[in-house]
């Protein structure tokens, strides 16, 4: 089980709704994944054209968790806003914080994150903070009290999967709250691979949504996140310099 | 009247007095929608009691795809 603050979840993906193909690939790949947090965004509606759909209106709200982001927002006063305009729909508390510092690789501004953080747990949100995989920076969010930490595996939307899988189980190991992989993924042995290191879930849009097949991806990633996570908690073999024979010597001459 | 609503001036008639009404006005009135007036972000059941006045500078803004 994955605990949250005060909600509890099953499944161990979380899963963003950015640039699917159209709305029915997007429901398929999100019924698929077995997902029960869906991650969105606030932006200004274009009110002249009230009947353009959208995905949101589409689902059974009552079946997700709905975990808008700050995307967008520059500084902690941003991200404090957005999330405050989130939390007015009534239908959520939780908020992903994202405070983007740098246009060109999209990380996350580690000052205005820890305020932003720091002022929605105030406010009573339920606060779970994009972070870079900084060790001392997600104890220092851990410590505001957020309710968990999501550092990236790499920069969002890169596919390029955990390119720092020793800051990540540094995070893992010394974080009480959750950690989840939050950004980076691009393939299934990515996921899986953030499982086994003892991550609690993980966070992923643009794997599934720009994959070829994406309700096929969706459902790739649900099996390798629930393979990873069974894997961490069966616990893998050290690793060894030499072989050692799995069949017994005895009896070899007969 | 006259609103700056998301960034435009938009002019709407004059018989509009409530948050509400500005939804209908726009055939929104079905959709999540959630509304800031003058920087003050309103709760939802607030919508039929606030006053919509000329000058205000309203945010209309929805949850839209993400990761």
């Amino acid at each position: 089980m994955l605990k949250i603050g005060k909600y509890t979840f099953h499944s161990r993906l979380l899963l963003g709704t950015g640039k699917y193909p159209d709305f029915d690939i997007q429901k398929r790949a999100v019924e698929v994944s077995g997902a029960e947090i869906l991650t969105f965004t606030v932006r200004r509606m274009n009110i002249f054209e009230p009947s353009q759909p959208n995905f949101l209106e589409k689902l059974n709200l009552e079946n997700y968790s709905l975990l808008p982001n700050t995307a967008g927002a520059k500084c902690a006063q941003e991200a404090v806003r957005h999330a405050q305009l989130a939390k007015a729909s009534g239908l959520c508390d939780m908020i992903k914080v994202e405070v983007i510092g740098c246009d060109k690789t999209l990380l996350p501004d580690p000052v205005e994150t820890l305020k932003a953080t720091e002022e929605l747990i105030k406010e009573g949100f339920t606060v779970l903070p994009y972070t870079s995989d900084d060790v001392v920076l997600a104890r220092r969010l851990e410590e505001l009290g957020a309710h968990a930490i999501m550092p990236g595996a790499s920069p969002i939307g890169s596919g390029q999967g955990i390119i720092n899988p020793v800051n990540l189980r540094f995070i893992i190991e010394q974080t009480k709250v959750p950690v989840i992989v939050d950004a980076g993924i691009g393939s299934p042995s990515d996921a899986s691979l953030a499982m086994e290191l003892g991550a609690d879930a993980v966070l992923l849009n643009t794997a599934v949504s720009s994959a070829n097949d994406p309700v096929m991806m969706a459902n790739a990633m649900r099996l390798a996140i629930e393979g990873g996570r069974f894997g961490y908690e069966a616990g893998r073999i050290p690793k060894k310099r030499y072989a050692t024979a799995s069949s017994p010597m005895e009896g070899m001459s007969v | 009247m006259e609103l700056r609503i998301n960034g435009q001036l938009v002019t709407v008639p004059e018989s509009i007095s409530t948050v509400l009404e500005l939804i209908h006005h726009f055939n929104l009135e079905n959709r999540m929608i959630i509304v800031e007036q003058n920087q003050t972000i309103l709760e939802k059941k607030e919508h039929e009691i606030t006053k919509v006045k000329n000058g205000d500078i309203l945010e209309l803004v929805q949850f839209v795809g993400g990761g």
